[in-house]
């Protein structure tokens, strides 16, 4: 175990030949963390989306949704990725399924919250038009509920992307092997990949708000 | 991985009891052999690491929230800051402050109170902020200084917010804490590692992976309790 126990800032310079000089692995390694966390978001978005937006549409299940947030948050990332590697043992589905849980409760609980929160008088209003109730939740309700839905998205991916990293203890692959693995990258190298992550969450965290801002709604926005 | 290989308790499947040797969902005798000198011990540096982090990650934010509130301007760039450290992986930022700190309990703290900044600084201002206008205008009118009006008008009706944000500030440290076990070994996390490093003995990453979570819980319930105890008036 190599012991860093003193200051050593010039690590941060040899962290950045390290990303200089392995380009190509670090490229490599990102596609599999981005993989592993796409897959996850994927399927959690496939569940939980439309039973979020559903239950809010219906204003019923408050209780499902806090559960979920306040059970989602409590559950830490290392021991589901540890129960998921006892369970289902090393690989691609273990930490895919564990990256699944922990996105659920963030995108569930917004949308819920998203759509439950439209304003009763506007729903009743497209009620009152003849929409279907179909039509009253993806006319009505999801645009105006949308930022809150979107950032319960962000705050998934965010949260997914930055879970990937410790999936590496699982055979996960990703940023977080390097990360890791110190004994054959070094401290330059653990350092390296860590800025190399860092950049990719912050990157995302900044797409998926600029997503966000796109899409609320022009005159909610001003004010 | 093998970084935190050894350890003073290590399953023995050769000679251990027929639970350990088939490596058994929960060996009781395990337990209550290495509750002592394995998993309490655990779990008094897991709660030690996470009320010094939210201790301090709450002092700072209020100070940072007092800022905010009183001058508009900061909050922005406050906001901003917070929500960067927010977005690094915690495993990333534990390794980035190693180089700096070392494989030391400063930097798991510095990186833990990082992560309680955003969630409590945006709670305290939204606490503050929430505060009706007729409230602060009937605390002028009864010749309330401005910190008089603070201390006794505004904080009081920020406490529910307050409360929302350190229950979720606490529950999310304990999480991140299990993630230290990566540079000090410490926490509930160190269990936790040697358990996969030991053919994934299933009971320890069991115990330990519940304790986790039953200390966040347990952490939640009491500070709902606390904000039932310091808003009696919601209850009414």
């Amino acid at each position: 175990m190599i012991v860093a126990d003193q200051f050593q800032p010039s690590t941060f310079v040899d962290a950045f030949r390290f990303i200089g000089d392995h380009g190509h692995l670090l490229l490599q390694k990102t596609g599999e963390h981005l993989e592993l966390s796409l897959a996850s978001l994927g399927i959690a978005l496939v569940l939980a989306l439309p039973l979020g937006l559903w239950l809010g549409h219906l204003r019923r299940g408050l209780f499902v949704a806090l559960g979920v947030s306040s059970v989602g948050r409590a559950l830490p990332s290392l021991v589901l990725i540890a129960f998921g590697l006892t369970v289902l043992g090393v690989g691609f589905w273990n930490n895919t399924a564990a990256l699944t849980i922990l996105a659920i409760p963030s995108i569930l609980t917004n949308a819920y919250f998203g759509i439950a929160g439209v304003d009763r008088d506007v729903v009743e209003a497209a009620r009152g038009m003849g929409l279907s109730e179909r039509q009253i939740l993806l006319r009505v309700e999801l645009p105006l509920g949308l930022p809150l839905v979107l950032a319960g998205i962000r705050i998934a991916t965010i949260f997914v992307l930055a879970t990937a990293t410790i999936a590496a203890i699982a055979g996960g692959g990703g940023l977080g092997e390097i990360i890791v693995n110190q004994a054959s990258y070094g401290l330059e190298g653990v350092v390296g990949a860590s800025f190399c992550v860092s950049a990719l969450t912050l990157l995302a965290a900044l797409l998926l708000g600029l997503v966000a801002r796109a899409a609320s709604p022009r005159h909610l926005s001003d004010t | 991985m093998n970084v935190l290989a050894g350890g003073p308790v290590i399953p023995n499947f050769g000679s251990g009891s027929s639970c350990e040797q088939t490596n058994g969902w929960w060996c009781t005798d395990w337990l209550s052999a290495h509750w002592g000198d394995t998993l309490q011990p655990a779990l008094v540096q897991h709660v030690e690491l996470s009320l010094i982090a939210v201790g301090i990650g709450f002092a700072f934010s209020l100070v940072l929230a007092l800022a905010g509130y009183r001058f508009r301007l900061l909050d922005p760039p406050i906001g901003v800051v917070a929500d960067f450290l927010y977005t690094i992986p915690s495993l990333a930022l534990f390794q980035l402050l190693v180089p700096l700190t070392g494989l030391t309990v400063t930097t798991v703290e510095i990186a833990l109170v990082s992560y309680t900044l955003l969630i409590l600084y945006r709670n305290i201002v939204a606490g503050l902020s929430g505060v009706p206008a007729d409230a602060l205008e009937a605390a002028r009118g009864m010749g309330f200084t401005r910190l008089q009006t603070f201390v006794r008008v505004e904080l009081p009706l920020a406490v529910p917010a307050i409360v929302a944000g350190l229950r979720i500030a606490v529950v999310s440290t304990i999480s991140i804490a299990t993630v230290a076990a990566f540079v000090i070994p410490q926490g509930l996390g160190r269990p936790i590692f040697i358990a996969l490093n030991q053919d994934l003995f299933k009971t320890e990453i069991l115990a330990a992976g519940g304790l986790a979570i039953a200390l966040a819980l347990v952490a939640d319930g009491l500070l709902v309790l606390a904000q039932r105890a310091l808003t009696p008036w919601s209850r009414a």
